[in-house]
C-alpha cells in the first residue's frame, strides 16, 4: 500500500483494494468482492444509520468494484444522499458515483436533479461546479431538460465566478450535444460569442469549444465570433512565450486555445472583410515561419504544440483553397516533415498532404514528393504509416505519374501488410481505369493484380474488367490473349480463372486463329482448372463451355461428352446439375441459329458509377475517397467512365441503379444488367430458369399485399419472398391480445446491413378526427445486420382497441450491397383474429340472426368460387377464421353457419355468418350479420376472397 | 473526444472516461478490443492510429498507457498534449506519481481530470489553476474548522447561507 494518501484517506477502502490486488485468482477475487458485497449491503440495511464518512467509503468501495468489471445494483440511494452532504468530499464521492453509473430510475433521477438544483442555487462556486460536471457527465436528456435553460444563465451572468463559466460552458456543450432541440440560445448568443473575449484565459479556453460546436450547426447566427477568433488568434501568435504565463506550455503561448480558434475559423469561409483576412493571412504567416525557427526546448512536448497548432493553420489553409502562396508553403513545410525522424509527424504530414493534393493550387507541388512517399511506403516499420503513405499515392496520381504509382503500388502488394491489401487493391484497380490511356495496360495491371493478391480482389473488381473488355471492343482480342497466357501458370487464382472462363468464352474466337490457342486449346486449358474450383466458378465455366460450342462448332462434341458425364449431369449440386442437364439439351436440340441467337456475344453494360470506387467509399466512408480529380475537366470523352460518376448524387445513382451485377450473378448472370436478347426465342424459354438470377429487386416502397389475404384464414407461413429475403410469420392470438413472430431470412451470401423494420398503423387509423387508436402495435428494433443465410426474428405484440379494417404496414429498409432496399408489407392482422368462438343451439342461432335484422347490420356478397369447393377445405378455412363451425343449425346441410365473438379492448361484437355454396354454379353466397355494422362490412370484404 | 482509458501493460484498466452515452457492454467491448490493439504495437510505431470511425491517441507513460479516441476533425496533436498535461498534474499532486497511486487513490484521478477535461473539451489548460482547486478541495476536508472559515469567509457571499453554517 503506498504511504501517499493525500487529504482525505479512507483506510477501509485502501484495504479492500490491498486485498483485491492480493487476490491470486480470479475466483478469490470475485469471493472477496461478494464478501465485501454482502458486507455494504447489510451496513446500508442495518438499522443504525451509518454517519456521512461510512456511507461515503462505503460508495466508494462500490465504484471500485463497479469500475474493475462486476455489475453494482444497490447503493444508488445512499450516493444520492451523500448528494446533500455539505462536507465537500462525501459530496464529491456522491457525484462520482451517480456519473459513473447512470441509473434510468426515474424517482431516482427526480432526487439527483433536486440535489443538482440546490447546489447550483447555493451561490457556493465549489459547489456550483461539482453539479454541473455531474451534468456534463451525465448529459442525459433528462438533465437537459431540467437543466438546459437555467445553464446559458450561469454562462453569462455577470456575478459568476470564472471556474463556474468554464464548466458552465462545457457542460452546455454535453447537453447540446445529447439534445440540440433543448438548447435554445437566442437571446444569449451575442453574450456567448463575446466570451471569446474575457480575460480569463481558461474561460476562453472551455467557452470556445461550445462556440465552435454551435457555429458548426448554426453558422449565421455565430458568425460574429469569426473577427473576435481572428484577433484573438492575433494576439496569442504575436505574444511572447512569456506574456501568457501559466497558459504557455513548453514556450508555446496558448497551444489549445490556439488550436480550437483556428478550429472555429474552420466552419466559416475567408472572412470578407479585407482588415480581418489580412490579419488572419498575417497570423497564419507567422504559423508557418515559426515552423521554421529553431526549437526553444528540445523537449517532445515543445515540437508538439508547436506542430499541433502548424497543422490546425495548414487545415485551415486548406479549408479555404484560395491563398496559393500560403497552399504552395504549407506543402513545402509538410514535404520538410517527410522526413522527419518522429514517426508521428510523418504520419501526419502525409496525412495531411493528401487533402493538399485535392487543391489545384497544390497538386503540383505535392507531386513533386513522390520520390519520398514512394520509399515511405517501402520502408516505413509501422503499417499505419505506409497506410497514410499508399493514401497519398493515391490523391497525388493523375495521369503524368500514373503508370509509376501503379507499379509501386502494385510491388508492394506483393509484400503488404494483410490489413490492407484488399484496400490497396481496390486502389490500384481504380487507378489503372481511371488513368488508361492504353488499354491494354489496364488488362495487364488487373491481371498483375489478380495474380499478386487474388484473395484480395473482391467480386467488384473483376466484375468491372469484364465490363471494360465487353464495352471496348480495341481490347477484347489482347484480354483474350492476355488471360490465355496467364492461365498457363500451373497455379493461378480462382478468379483469374473466371475472368479467363468469361473472356475466352466472349472472345475466344479473336486468338481462335493461332495454333497455339485453338479452340480445343483453349477449352482443355480452361477445364484443366475445372476440377479445382469452387461450385460458382465451375457454373460459369460451364457457360463458358456452351458458349464455345457456339463459337466453335468443332468444339461440339467434346463439350457435349464433358457435360454429358456423371459428375456433371448428376453432380449433386443443383446448380451445375441444372447447367449441365439444359447446356447438353440446348446445344443438341437448338438450331444452329438459335444457338447463335441464344449465345450472343454480350451487350455493352450501360455506363455507371464504378462499383469499384463505390465499394472503396462504402469503405472508407463517403468523401474519405478523393479520387484525384484534377484531370477531370481535360479527360476526353473516350474513357470509360463518361466524365459523371461522382459529386454528391453518385451514391444515389448507384442505389438507384439496380443493375450492379448481384454477387452471386455469374456469366449468364450479369445479363440481368443487359437487355435480355435470348428471352424472345423459343430455346430462350428453356434458358429461362438460369438466366433468372438476376440482380437484388429494384428499390420499391409500393405496398405488397399479395400475402396478406392468404392469412385471413391462417396464422403461419411465408408472407413475402424475393430472391433477397424470406419473411416468415407464425402469430397466435387471444381475446383482444396477439403476438406476431416475424421471421427475416437472408437469402444471398452477403449481408444486409443497416436492417430496420416499423410498423405503422395506416392512415385511416390515426387520421380518424377524434384520433382514436384502434390497434396497437409494439415491436422491439431488431439487428442492423443481417448476415448472408442468416434468419433474424422479431416479436409484435398486438392489441386490439376496437374494431379495424386497414392492416398495419411493416417497412424494411436495408443495404444490400450498396443499394438501399425498401419494401413494404401489409401486415395480416386482420378483425377476425381476434374472434372467439361461440358454440350455440339452432334456437338460440336464429334468435340472434333476427335481432341483428337492421339493414346496415348485415352484409352480403354474392361471388364466384376461386378455390375448391370441397367441403374439408371449406371447413378447414372456417375454423381458422376463428369462429365456432355450428353443425345442425341451417335446415339445409349444404350450407354452413358460423357464430363468434370479436374481443377488442373496449367492446365485444357478436358475429354471425352463413355461407351457401351453389356447386352447379361455382357460386356462394356469403352472409354477415354483426352487432356493429363496420364488422359486418370488413369481414364480408375479407372472406369474398377466400373461398 | 470521445473517451479516455487508461490501463497498464498487462491490459489492466486503472481509468475509463467516457463523454458519448453507450452501453456498458459496449464499454467493455470497446475496452477489449482497444486495449488488445494498442498492447500489440510496437514501441517506435506512431502514436495516432485509425479504429472504427474514430483516431486512437495513445502514449505509454512507464507502466501505464493513456489512450483517447478522438473524432475526426480533432488534432492528434494536440491530443498528445492533454494527456502529457494530465499526466503532469497526477504528477504533481501525487509526487511523482505511479500506477499504484492511480489504483488506491483512482477517486482523485476522476476528479483532477473533471477539473482538467468536461465534456471531453479542455476546461482549465493552467496547471496551477486545476492544482489550486483540487488541493482547496483536499483542505475542505483536512480541517473542518478551516472550512468553516474558509466557506464563511470567502467562499459564501452570504454569511447565512444555510449550507455554510449547518456543520456539525
Amino acid at each position: 500500500m503506498p504511504a501517499v494518501s493525500k487529504g482525505d484517506g479512507m483506510r477501509g477502502l485502501a484495504v479492500f483494494i490491498s486485498d483485491i490486488r492480493n487476490c491470486k485468482s480470479k475466483e478469490a477475487e470475485i469471493k472477496r468482492i461478494n464478501k465485501e458485497l454482502a458486507n455494504i449491503r447489510s451496513k446500508f440495511k442495518g438499522d443504525k444509520a451509518l454517519d456521512g464518512y461510512s456511507k461515503k467509503k462505503y460508495v466508494c468501495k462500490l465504484l471500485f468494484i463497479f469500475l474493475l468489471g462486476h455489475d453494482i445494483d444497490f447503493g444508488h440511494m445512499e450516493a444520492v444522499n451523500l448528494l446533500s452532504s455539505n462536507k465537500y468530499t462525501e459530496k464529491q464521492i456522491g457525484y462520482l458515483f451517480i456519473s459513473v453509473l447512470v441509473n434510468s430510475n426515474s424517482e431516482l433521477i427526480r432526487l439527483i436533479n433536486n440535489a443538482i438544483k440546490n447546489d447550483l442555487s447555493s451561490r457556493n462556486p465549489t459547489f456550483m461546479c461539482l453539479a454541473l460536471h455531474c451534468i456534463a457527465n451525465v448529459g442525459s436528456r433528462e438533465m437537459a431538460e431540467a437543466f438546459a435553460s437555467e445553464i446559458p444563465r450561469i454562462l453569462v451572468a455577470g456575478d459568476t465566478m470564472d471556474s463556474v463559466k468554464q464548466s458552465a460552458a462545457l457542460c452546455l456543450l454535453r447537453l447540446y450535444k445529447t439534445s440540440p432541440d433543448l438548447v435554445l440560445m437566442g437571446e444569449w448568443t451575442s453574450r456567448v460569442v463575446h466570451l471569446l473575449n474575457d480575460q480569463h484565459m481558461g474561460v476562453v479556453t472551455a467557452a470556445i469549444s461550445l462556440i465552435t460546436c454551435l457555429s458548426q450547426k448554426n453558422p449565421d447566427e455565430f458568425k460574429t465570433c469569426v473577427s473576435l477568433a481572428v484577433s484573438r488568434l492575433s494576439r496569442i501568435v504575436s505574444s511572447a512565450s512569456t506574456d501568457l504565463q501559466d497558459y504557455t506550455y513548453y514556450f508555446v503561448p496558448a497551444p489549445w486555445l490556439s488550436c480550437k480558434l483556428l478550429r472555429l475559423l474552420q466552419c466559416y469561409p475567408p472572412p470578407e472583410d479585407g482588415a480581418v483576412k489580412g490579419r488572419l493571412v498575417e497570423c497564419l504567416e507567422t504559423i508557418l515561419n515559426k515552423a521554421q525557427e529553431p526549437p526553444k526546448s528540445k523537449k517532445v512536448q515543445h515540437s508538439n504544440a508547436k506542430n499541433a497548432i502548424l497543422f490546425e493553420a495548414i487545415s485551415l489553409i486548406i479549408h479555404y483553397d484560395s491563398e496559393p502562396n500560403l497552399l504552395v508553403r504549407a506543402c513545402n513545410q509538410l514535404g520538410q516533415f517527410l522526413q522527419h525522424r518522429e514517426t508521428n509527424l510523418r504520419y501526419l504530414a502525409l496525412e495531411s498532404m493528401c487533402t493538399l493534393a485535392s487543391s489545384e493550387f497544390s497538386h503540383e507541388a505535392v507531386k513533386t514528393h513522390i520520390e519520398t512517399v514512394i520509399n515511405a511506403l517501402k520502408t516505413e516499420r509501422d503499417v499505419s504509416v505506409r497506410q497514410r503513405a499508399a493514401d497519398l499515392l493515391y490523391a497525388m496520381c493523375d495521369r503524368s505519374n500514373a503508370k509509376q504509382i501503379v507499379a509501386e503500388m502494385l510491388s508492394y502488394l506483393e509484400t503488404a501488410d494483410y490489413s490492407i491489401r484488399e484496400e490497396m487493391v481496390l486502389k490500384v484497380a481504380i487507378l489503372a481505369e481511371k488513368y488508361a490511356v492504353d488499354y491494354s495496360w489496364y488488362v495487364d495491371t488487373i491481371l498483375n493484380l489478380i495474380r499478386i493478391a487474388g484473395d484480395y480482389v473482391s467480386e467488384e473488381v473483376w466484375y468491372r474488367v469484364i465490363q471494360i473488355v465487353i464495352n471496348r471492343d480495341d481490347v477484347q482480342g489482347y484480354a483474350a490473349k492476355t488471360v490465355f497466357e496467364a492461365l498457363q501458370a500451373p497455379a493461378c487464382h480462382e478468379n483469374m480463372v473466371k475472368v479467363g472462363g468469361y473472356i475466352l468464352g466472349e472472345f475466344g474466337n479473336l486468338i481462335a486463329g493461332d495454333p497455339r490457342s485453338s479452340p480445343l486449346v483453349q477449352f482443355n486449358l480452361l477445364h484443366s482448372k475445372f476440377h479445382l474450383c469452387s461450385v460458382p466458378t465451375r457454373a460459369l465455366l460451364l457457360s463458358a463451355y456452351i458458349k464455345f460450342i457456339n463459337l466453335f462448332p468443332e468444339t461440339k462434341a467434346t463439350i457435349q461428352e464433358v457435360l454429358r458425364c456423371d459428375s456433371q449431369i448428376r453432380n449433386s449440386d443443383v446448380e451445375l446439375q441444372q447447367r449441365a442437364v439444359e447446356y447438353l439439351k440446348l446445344s443438341s436440340i437448338a438450331s444452329t441459329d438459335v444457338l447463335a441467337t441464344v449465345l450472343e456475344e454480350m451487350p455493352p453494360f450501360p455506363e455507371r458509377e464504378s462499383s469499384i470506387l463505390a465499394k472503396l467509399k462504402k469503405k472508407k466512408g463517403p468523401g474519405a475517397v478523393s479520387v484525384p480529380d484534377l484531370e477531370d475537366g481535360k479527360r476526353e470523352g473516350g474513357e470509360l467512365n463518361g466524365g459523371g460518376e461522382r459529386g454528391p448524387d453518385s451514391a444515389a445513382m448507384s442505389a438507384s441503379n439496380a443493375s450492379t451485377p448481384s454477387p452471386s450473378a455469374d456469366l449468364l448472370g450479369m445479363r440481368s444488367a443487359a437487355p435480355m436478347s435470348a428471352a424472345p426465342t423459343s430455346a430462350g424459354s428453356l434458358l429461362v430458369d438460369v438466366f433468372s438470377e438476376a440482380g437484388p429487386a429494384a428499390p420499391s416502397a409500393a405496398v405488397n399485399d399479395d400475402g396478406f389475404l392468404r392469412f385471413v384464414c391462417k396464422n403461419n407461413g411465408v408472407l413475402f419472398e424475393n430472391q433477397l429475403l424470406q419473411i416468415g410469420i407464425k402469430s397466435e392470438y387471444r381475446q383482444n391480445l396477439g403476438r406476431m413472430y416475424l421471421f427475416y431470412g437472408n437469402k444471398t451470401s452477403v449481408q444486409f446491413a443497416s436492417f430496420t423494420t416499423t410498423v405503422s398503423c395506416p392512415g385511416e387509423l390515426q387520421s380518424h378526427i377524434l384520433s382514436i387508436l384502434r390497434l396497437n402495435v409494439q415491436t422491439k428494433p431488431v439487428e442492423p445486420v443481417v448476415e448472408g443465410g442468416a434468419q433474424i426474428q422479431q416479436v409484435l405484440n398486438i392489441e386490439c382497441l376496437t374494431d379495424f379494417s386497414e392492416a398495419p404496414l411493416l417497412n424494411i429498409k436495408f443495404r444490400y450491397g450498396g443499394a438501399l432496399q425498401n419494401l413494404s408489407l401489409k401486415l395480416p392482422v386482420t378483425i377476425n383474429k381476434f374472434f372467439q368462438p361461440t358454440e350455440m343451439t339452432s334456437h338460440d342461432f336464429f334468435q340472434r340472426w333476427k335481432q341483428l335484422s337492421q339493414p346496415q347490420q348485415e352484409a352480403q356478397k354474392i361471388f364466384k368460387a376461386n378455390h375448391s369447393m370441397d367441403t374439408e377445405v371449406l371447413k378447414a378455412k372456417l375454423l381458422g377464421l376463428g369462429t365456432a363451425l355450428l353443425d345442425d343449425v341451417d335446415p339445409n346441410p349444404e350450407n354452413y353457419v358460423c357464430a363468434g365473438v370479436i374481443q377488442t379492448k373496449g367492446q365485444q361484437v357478436g358475429c354471425l355468418l352463413r355461407l351457401e355454396p351453389n356447386g352447379q354454379a361455382q357460386m356462394y353466397r356469403l352472409t354477415l350479420r354483426c352487432s356493429k355494422d363496420s364488422v359486418s362490412l370488413r369481414l364480408c370484404e375479407l372472406l369474398a376472397q377466400q373461398f | 473526444m470521445q473517451f479516455m482509458l487508461l490501463f497498464s501493460r498487462q491490459g489492466k484498466l486503472r481509468l475509463q472516461k467516457w463523454y458519448v452515452p453507450l452501453s456498458d457492454k459496449e464499454k467493455k467491448k470497446i475496452t477489449r478490443e482497444l486495449v488488445q490493439t494498442v498492447l500489440a504495437r510496437k514501441p517506435k510505431m506512431c502514436s495516432f492510429l485509425e479504429w472504427r470511425d474514430l483516431k486512437v491517441v495513445y502514449k505509454r507513460y512507464a507502466s501505464l498507457y493513456f489512450c483517447c479516441a478522438i473524432e475526426h476533425q480533432d488534432n492528434e496533436l494536440i491530443t498528445l498534449e492533454i494527456i502529457h498535461r494530465y499526466v503532469e498534474l497526477l504528477d504533481k499532486y501525487f509526487g511523482s506519481v505511479c500506477e499504484l497511486d492511480i489504483i488506491f487513490n483512482f477517486e482523485k484521478a476522476y476528479f483532477i481530470l473533471d477539473e482538467f477535461l468536461l465534456g471531453g473539451e479542455p476546461q482549465e489548460t493552467s496547471k496551477k489553476t486545476v492544482l489550486k482547486a483540487i488541493e482547496q478541495a483536499d483542505l475542505l476536508q483536512e480541517n473542518v474548522d478551516f472550512q468553516m472559515r474558509l466557506f464563511a469567509g470567502t467562499v459564501c457571499e452570504s454569511p447565512n447561507n444555510p449550507r455554510c453554517s449547518v456543520e456539525h
